[in-house]
């Protein structure tokens, strides 16, 4: 077997950003979400076709925390929508490659939505294309992409993915 | 019997009944005369298919259609449907092909939909004699993919089923011609991607959604605190002489951000007058110099061609929006953004950022959607009851202000000509 490229560590640290993060956007306290990018993140939400495609398009394509922050300030206060549960189940992420102390990773990604009074669905399928670094504060998303197959969007995606 | 019939209270359309939007003989109806007949619908950006085999499935209605570009450069619409078993044939979303061929008996068509092949056509030959085959008078020409009436202007491609149609600038109208050719100038648009969303409601309510600037500056709080759509900006509403499409033109005020005074406007105390974005680069806008239309510079101009389309400029953001009508209560709704061949890098990432605004998940249209969805509960659950559609009158009429929902009336006085005659 090929020598692991993060050490024992470093692998639990990534779980365990990740487990983090599917918890932090699944409890409805949408100001925890920002915390886990650094301050130059880049985060999309991008359908499939277009990632493969090579078209720019993404359904939300923020380059600074500060738009995620205002993006959470969006759900919380602007943004009407029907209110509802999501619950991610996330894979177990492949470390692609290391590069000048950049994580590179991938995991895949299910998010079931559940709307008041409804049964729960199959909201949204994808798969997370990360770069993480380590900062002060622990490790954290440099790069956030979620390409999704599930391109047609029942109605509106309001939280974060 | 209808499950559902239709009932208007007035002569005119300030009442509009439930009812037409729960009822699916009517349904039917519609897209009979509106999306089948008489009528051109949107079915792409010809910068989506810029090579000879290069193709895109899409719908007109609830019919599947094919965009082709054949070897000799020219634009067709075929219908999804093999000529032999009914087949709908094309299973790829886009792509480039010498011929359309129906897996299930390798029946193939050119890109224009003419059959080229049918296997088996004359028989086997076996033990000296031949069996089977097709009767002589089989005449291939006769037995080509359904070909639909081609019109394009500016970079979009519309369709009809109906060659007899009016021509698509005639279809327009002058007025509304005028914002279509601002959009659409000539330059080369390039494609930036797609959004597709569906929503539960009645396609009608999409049109409605965009004949309506009543709601943006109430519904969309984002677009209020940062100028964009105001019911005191400079604006117009304009339409063709039937009234079934439209043009929103709004200009943002010089005053920008609201504060104070301004933020009056809206009259509503959910309204954040004191909203600050932490990263403003989301309004990172800078006027472009085909925006100029005579004397004015409008900021948006939200266009809605009856009944397959909306075209989209709001500030730097440019789309096309594609109402795919699924049965009587829901829509696909299939966002195409783009730009234009002489965009700068600059200008490329501008639209970019701005279309968070937009679609699915946008600041200020995402709810849209939703609030289709709620209405569309409603008509379902009560149907004999109208909804009431007066600010600004119960007439139909153009107006320099955005305090009416004249437009909606419009509309459903096109519709009351055509779906009552």
């Amino acid at each position: 077997m090929a020598k692991p490229l993060i050490d024992l560590q470093t692998w639990f640290d990534i779980q365990q950003l990740y487990a983090d993060y599917a918890s932090a956007v699944d409890s409805r306290q949408w100001d925890l979400w920002p915390e886990f990018f650094t301050e130059q993140c880049v985060y999309k939400l991008q359908p499939r076709e277009n990632f493969e495609r090579g078209f720019p398009l993404c359904t939300l394509s923020f380059t600074s925390k500060g738009m995620l922050k205002d993006r959470a300030y969006g759900i919380q206060e602007t943004l009407f929508h029907d209110p509802y549960y999501q619950r991610h189940v996330v894979g177990a992420p492949m470390v692609l490659r290391v590069e000048d102390g950049r994580i590179h990773t991938e995991a895949n990604y299910a998010v079931f939505r559940t709307k008041l009074d409804k049964e729960s669905t199959v909201f949204n399928v994808g798969r997370y294309i990360d770069t993480i670094v380590q900062t002060p504060e622990g490790f954290k998303f440099a790069e956030r992409l979620c390409v999704y197959d599930s391109e047609m969007i029942p109605n509106s995606i309001i939280y974060p993915i | 019997m209808q499950e559902h019939p239709i009932h208007w209270e007035t002569a005119g359309t300030s009442r509009v009944p439930f009812a037409l939007y729960a009822n699916p003989d009517n349904h039917k109806k519609e897209m009979d005369r509106f999306f089948y007949k008489a009528h051109w619908s949107y079915v792409g950006l010809e910068a989506e298919i810029p090579k000879p085999g290069d193709f895109k499935r899409t719908v007109i209605g609830e019919r599947s259609v094919i965009l082709t570009r054949s070897q000799d450069g020219q634009i067709h619409v075929v219908e999804n449907v093999c000529a032999h078993r009914g087949m709908a044939f094309c299973r790829e979303r886009h792509g480039n092909k010498k011929e359309l061929v129906c897996p299930y008996h390798q029946w193939s068509y050119a890109l224009d939909g003419q059959l080229q092949g049918v296997p088996f056509r004359r028989g086997v030959r076996q033990d000296g004699k031949v069996n089977g085959g097709m009767p002589a008078d089989f005449d291939p020409k006769d037995h080509g993919l359904n070909s639909l009436k081609v019109a394009t202007r500016g970079g979009v491609v519309f369709a009809s089923f109906d060659h007899a149609v009016e021509s698509l600038e005639d279809f327009m109208g002058p007025t509304i011609l005028r914002y279509f050719d601002r959009l659409f100038n000539g330059r080369k648009l390039t494609i930036l991607g797609y959004n597709r969303q569906r929503i539960p409601g009645n396609w009608k309510l999409m049109q409605e959604n965009i004949k309506d600037p009543y709601h943006p500056g109430l519904l969309h709080t984002w677009f209020v605190t940062f100028g964009l759509w105001r019911a005191d900006n400079k604006s117009e509403l304009r339409m063709d002489e039937h009234h079934r499409h439209a043009a929103m033109i709004s200009t943002r005020g010089s005053a920008g951000q609201a504060a104070g005074d301004k933020a009056q406007v809206t009259q509503v105390s959910s309204f954040k007058a004191s909203m600050q974005l932490n990263d403003p680069s989301f309004l990172d806008i800078v006027p472009e110099p085909w925006w100029q239309l005579g004397d004015q510079m409008p900021t948006a101009v939200m266009m809605t061609l009856f009944p397959s389309v909306i075209f989209q400029q709001q500030v730097n953001s440019v789309s096309t929006r594609h109402i795919q009508p699924d049965g009587h209560g829901a829509f696909d709704f299939v966002w195409t953004h783009f730009g234009f061949e002489d965009d700068t890098p600059e200008m490329t990432e501008r639209r970019l950022r701005q279309s968070n605004l937009f679609g699915p998940a946008g600041f200020v249209s995402a709810d849209d959607g939703e609030v289709i969805e709620f209405s569309q509960q409603a008509f379902e659950s009560k149907p004999e009851h109208h909804m009431l559609v007066e600010l600004g009158g119960r007439d139909v009429g153009e107006t320099d202000h955005m305090v009416t929902e004249t437009l909606i009336r419009g509309m459903y006085a096109y519709w009351r000509k055509v779906m009552e005659d």
